[in-house]
């Protein structure tokens, strides 16, 4: 590898950082802190000068609360200047298509409102995916379908779980196969174009340096084709003590003397250091890792969200 | 009340819910195990992507049914593969051979099934509903799929009952192939409308997908009612599992509000991964002595960063005994370790064992 590479470069993928590109999907685990990177990654965004957007999927608006802003279900809201999100309600993109299907909007409503046709949707395999991903690439266009609204220089997911996760970036390929023509195929085939062209869309994923979320990341990867154009370790501790404080401290430790108060506090530091090498084990399994400190077990806010985002920098 | 309902982990049934990444695999496997080593016979199952508990229960991969765990007395584990359990479903509940094998082989069906949200939680249910119903086990404990909406799981039998039972479908049904038809009568302007929308292929998929399942509509809507039921029976008990970060502790509040408004029994909730709640009380001249002071003033940077770990914890958990009033958090420790082995189950489960009816913590070895 040249090592000699400019920092723009870290990311090997089409030679561009996560934020030259209209999509950039956050994947992983439960838990990891997906919202958190979403958020902080969209404020990087913003302070670039980039007209930036977080959405959440079925989430509970952890994003617009980390802003100190209160969700709005299907709502572009500005949470800070130039940062908008969303939580996307799949009902309001199902709407939002047929409007944009049908010439005349009288008749969309009588469609949407019709009990058959709710039905039929919410029963169709993998449609709520479908009408996601198509949300969120409408978000994405330089041109937005949705009317005089304003198009997003960059569009960042903070994708469901795993699982589900990959569910939505499959479903439109899936679709586009299941239907051989008609809307649903040319628009299936479009998204999937999109999410599978890297100078448009960037895949990432998060864990933390757990074995389990490493481990999901690693098979996300795999699932993904072996590629990611990020992998983010989240909440990794710093360094603090060197082989040489190690071994001082299981010295005292060992002495029968110290107070009790005294042993639990060389316990802890040891416990801790042994916290800190089973991480870096952990960090070691992945590609280039973008490692992000751990930042106490308190309320998040923008200050937290600043200190993140200036990790995020090399990736960005 | 300041202990925990006697066998609040007990009931026949066992469902743990919760946040992603708060240990609810982790918890699942290790009450199965507590209880298998108090001598039932346990199935656990779960149904989460990451073979995790698979790797915790010595298993490489999990199969389609309960297998036993070597050195665990009578425990039965298996992994949940959504997309096989709607398969045997349908098999199960098709009126004949044609019928079974025109609703397997639709595209839709066949391409969509496995994929999508709901199907996961729905077969999570209809396997627990097999196997109470086989009667081979003592206890079954359910883990739960990383969901962000308790709804999402609560609900999936009573969406599923909804759609069968409606009329929309039926008239759907009586139509036959609507495509068709509506393409000949000028009076359909919906199906015409949904043709146009969706194309022909995804509306001849989607029409030949409900014609194959006509016959087994009675069936079905019979066995998500009987699912749905399940969930309510009083001896289906909820284990509620968080952890004390922020999010998991919002999303275990409302997951007890859906809870109590679905009438189903909360029966414990657990914390995991608590850090020390008491002070770490070291006297810095005593250190200072000892080590130096420079590693000294590390020590007690650790310390510090601790405490305030512990204190963050302590306001979650103050949360969450204002919110669930009567009902005793049961707490495990953030234990250093990752659980990856049957006796890092144990460890849990002897802090499990704590609320258990009539299992002794040590039983738990």
């Amino acid at each position: 590898m040249d090592t000699s590479a400019p920092p723009e470069n870290r990311v090997e993928h089409a030679g561009r950082g996560l934020l030259d590109r209209r999509l950039v999907f956050l994947l992983g685990k439960g838990g990891v802190g997906r919202s958190t990177l979403a958020a902080a990654l969209g404020l990087l965004a913003s302070r670039q000068g980039r007209r930036a957007i977080v959405v959440e999927v079925s989430g509970r608006g952890d994003v617009p609360r980390l802003f100190g802003a209160s969700a709005r279900s299907g709502v572009e809201s500005e949470v800070a200047p130039g940062l908008w999100t969303l939580d996307v309600d799949p009902r309001q993109a199902l709407a939002e298509y047929l409007h944009d299907q049908l010439p005349l909007r009288m008749l969309a409503d009588v469609i949407g409102s019709s009990t058959t046709f709710g039905i039929v949707a919410a029963a169709t395999p993998g449609l709520r995916e479908m009408l996601t991903i198509g949300k969120i690439w409408e978000l994405s266009q330089p041109e937005r379908k949705v009317h005089g609204a304003d198009p997003y220089d960059v569009v960042v997911v903070d994708a469901p779980a795993t699982g589900h996760g990959l569910a939505l970036l499959n479903a439109p390929r899936t679709f586009a196969s299941a239907a051989a023509v008609g809307p649903i195929a040319r628009q299936g085939r479009r998204i999937a174009a999109t999410l599978r062209d890297r100078k448009l869309t960037a895949l990432a994923a998060v864990a933390t340096p757990e074995r389990a979320a490493v481990e999901e990341l690693i098979g996300l990867r795999d699932a993904l084709g072996g590629s990611l154009d990020a992998e983010l370790l989240n909440g990794v501790a710093a360094a603090r003590f060197t082989d040489a404080d190690v071994a001082a401290l299981r010295d005292a430790h060992a002495l029968a003397a110290p107070a009790p108060a005294t042993r639990h506090a060389l316990a802890a530091a040891i416990a801790a250091d042994a916290r800190f090498r089973a991480q870096r084990l952990q960090c070691a399994r992945l590609h280039a890792p973008v490692e992000l400190p751990f930042l106490g077990g308190g309320e998040f806010g923008v200050g937290e969200l600043e200190t993140l985002a200036e990790h995020l920098v090399v990736a960005a | 009340m300041s202990a925990p309902e006697p066998a609040a982990l007990g009931g026949r049934l066992c469902i743990c819910v919760g946040a992603g990444g708060v240990g609810k695999t982790t918890v699942a496997a290790a009450i199965a195990c507590l209880r298998a080593s108090a001598g039932e016979r346990v199935a656990v199952v779960t149904i989460d992507p990451a073979p995790r508990l698979a790797q915790a229960l010595g298993f490489d991969e999990l199969s389609g049914e309960p297998r036993r765990v070597p050195g665990t007395g009578e425990l039965w584990a298996m992994r949940l593969d959504p997309k096989r359990t709607l398969d045997e479903l349908i098999a199960s509940l098709a009126p004949n051979d044609a019928a079974r094998e025109r609703a397997l082989s639709n595209r839709i069906y066949r391409e969509l099934s496995g994929a999508v949200a709901g199907s996961q939680e729905f077969s999570a249910v209809a396997k627990l509903y097999e196997l109470d119903r086989d009667g081979n086990f003592d206890a079954i404990v359910l883990d739960t799929p990383p969901s962000r909406n308790a709804l999402d799981f609560l609900d999936a039998p009573a969406r599923l009952t909804h759609f069968f039972e409606g009329r929309a479908l039926r008239l759907l049904l009586a139509q036959g192939n609507f495509a068709t038809r509506a393409a000949s009568r000028a009076g359909a302007p919906l199906m015409g409308v949904l043709g146009r929308l969706t194309g022909a292929g995804v509306l001849r998929e989607i029409t030949a997908f409900f014609a194959a399942i006509a016959g087994m509509v009675d069936a079905l809507a019979a066995r998500a009612a009987a699912v749905q039921a399940l969930l309510r029976d009083p001896a289906t008990n909820f284990v509620l599992v968080t952890s004390p970060r922020r999010e998991a502790v919002d999303e275990a509040i409302a997951f007890a509000a859906e809870l109590r408004r679905g009438n189903h029994a909360l029966a414990a909730l657990v914390v995991n991964r608590i850090h020390p709640l008491e002070a770490l009380t070291a006297d810095p001249a005593a250190l200072g002595a000892l080590l130096g002071p420079r590693l000294a003033a590390l020590v007690l940077a650790e310390c510090r960063e601790l405490e305030l770990l512990g204190a963050a914890d302590l306001a979650a958990l103050a949360r969450l005994r204002e919110a669930f009033g009567e009902l005793e958090p049961v707490l495990i420790p953030e234990l250093g370790v990752e659980i990856e082995d049957l006796d890092g189950l144990a460890q849990i489960g002897r802090y499990l064992g704590r609320s258990t009816n009539g299992t002794s913590p040590s039983a738990a070895q």
